[in-house]
């Protein structure tokens, strides 16, 4: 398989940059069970450039409704880099001519994604304290971009929200009380659709940002973008699962909520706390929904992965969350 | 009446052999995928030493939140119902230790390692 992916991408690249003679180093980067990641050079007379590829085997990935295509993607990624928020350069949308799947080719930045390093290694211990704060300004920049530019994504507020997730764990029929008192709880209290409707990039986590020793480099995966209440993203970010071992820095493992605020506002955001805490719920439910379909899709088959397998067994990890943020017991921490 | 070794006894044989073995002679995609398959092994004997009891109690606490009998899956059911339906909610008693016990008892098959479930462990401990 190996040698027919590497003769492709080959022929891939070579079709669209000019004077490229081939590839090299292609690598397969571990981690992540629902989207192949591929590190590889473009050889070039003037000078190999470093790329990244990176594709969505068909069955993996978000639930394809939630998908904002690739045509979005690429497009968001370009206006994302254009207005000074830390992006790769797209340099190629796979085409079906290419044989590769779904995805894109990047420009490869140097850097680290796997949130466990960020959060433990010593050549991150310097700007870890300033990270939580990055990230409410690089939200910002993204919920400030102008929707003129951008392109046609699903609307979605915390009514559409719950209805989905309503659907999905309804359809898997396999009973978890926990997960009813969520959605009890969301339905409850919901704010109603935000004010102001922004961008939202959906998946803003620990996990999808390139991290450098000068802080936030990149952010990735645009997949899940859409229109909706910018505090989804910040509710997001906050999501147990994404601090990594981390549970006292609630953004991402890097700091506090306090700090992203900051940031947020700093850059001309305006923050709603009691949102982002509803989204963060919402989030923590979308999580373990997901872990769910993961199992779901493992055993449908035909792409029967063990890594799939063993994320459904994630999904218990959402509701101790959910019940530490719904039915916290008596005593503190 | 089967032989020995157990299913628990041969299971961590395996993994044993696949950490100390196998593990160090491979990398990349590979070698996290045989992460993921020996966590696969541990979680699994982890489930054949913890589950039986911890299965009975859910099922009793289950018969009394809910006044009625019926299979562990029955009744999950009912309970699911109910909260959904509002009919049983944080203010009925029981409900949250229950939710409690029985997430706390998943939570020791599936990961026992998740930084919520060894703080809510301690809690415990400490209480």
């Amino acid at each position: 398989m190996s040698e027919t992916f590497e003769a492709d991408l080959a022929r891939c690249v070579m079709r669209w940059c000019v004077g490229a003679t081939g590839i090299a180093n292609a690598a397969r980067l571990s981690g992540g069970a629902s989207q192949e990641t591929w590190s590889f050079d473009i050889m070039h007379p003037d000078g190999n450039i470093g790329a990244i590829l990176r594709r969505a085997p068909s069955g993996y990935g978000a639930a394809p409704e939630r998908a904002a295509g690739l045509d979005a993607e690429a497009v968001l990624m370009q206006r994302a880099y254009a207005a000074g928020i830390p992006s790769p350069p797209v340099m190629h949308v796979l085409d079906t001519v290419d044989e590769l799947g779904i995805g894109f080719i990047m420009g490869r930045i140097a850097g680290e994604t796997i949130a466990r390093k960020i959060l433990r290694d010593d050549a991150f211990a310097a700007v870890r304290p300033k990270l939580a704060r990055q990230v409410g300004d690089v939200l910002r920049g993204i919920h400030g971009l102008d929707r003129a530019t951008l392109p046609q994504l699903r609307h979605m507020n915390p009514a559409t929200e719950i209805a989905e997730l309503t659907r999905d764990y309804r359809g898997f029929d396999w009973p978890r009380p926990v997960f009813d008192l969520a959605l009890r709880w969301l339905a409850d209290n919901d704010p109603g659709p935000a004010q102001h409707e922004t961008l939202v990039h959906g998946d803003f986590r620990n996990g999808n940002l390139i991290i450098g020793e000068d802080g936030i480099r990149a952010v990735l995966d645009w997949e899940l973008a859409h229109f909706g209440d910018p505090m989804e993203d910040l509710g997001w970010i906050c999501v147990n699962s994404w601090r990594f071992g981390a549970i006292d820095k609630p953004v991402g493992g890097f700091g506090s909520r306090e700090e992203m605020f900051a940031g947020y506002e700093a850059a001309g955001g305006r923050v709603d706390a009691v949102r982002v805490k509803y989204w963060e719920v919402m989030g923590t439910l979308r999580w373990g929904v997901m872990c769910c379909g993961m199992m779901q899709r493992f055993r449908a088959g035909p792409d029967h992965s063990m890594e799939r397998a063993m994320i459904g067994r994630r999904a218990s990890e959402t509701e101790i969350d959910l019940l530490r943020l719904l039915a916290p017991r008596a005593g503190g921490g | 009446m089967q032989d020995e070794p157990t299913p628990t006894e041969l299971l961590n044989a395996v993994a044993e052999f696949l950490r100390n073995e196998i593990a160090p002679k491979i990398s990349g995609a590979a070698g996290f995928k045989l992460r993921v398959a020996t966590n696969a092994i541990d979680l699994v004997v982890r489930q054949l030493e913890l589950s039986e009891p911890r299965a009975a109690n859910e099922l009793t606490r289950l018969v009394t939140l809910l006044g009625e009998n019926g299979s562990l899956a029955d009744l999950n059911r009912k309970l699911a119902n109910s909260i959904a339906t509002g009919a049983v909610d944080l203010n009925t008693p029981g409900l949250a230790d229950h939710l409690w016990q029985s997430t706390m008892d998943k939570l020791a098959v599936d990961q026992p390692n998740y930084a919520s479930y060894r703080r809510e462990l301690e809690r415990e401990k400490n209480s």
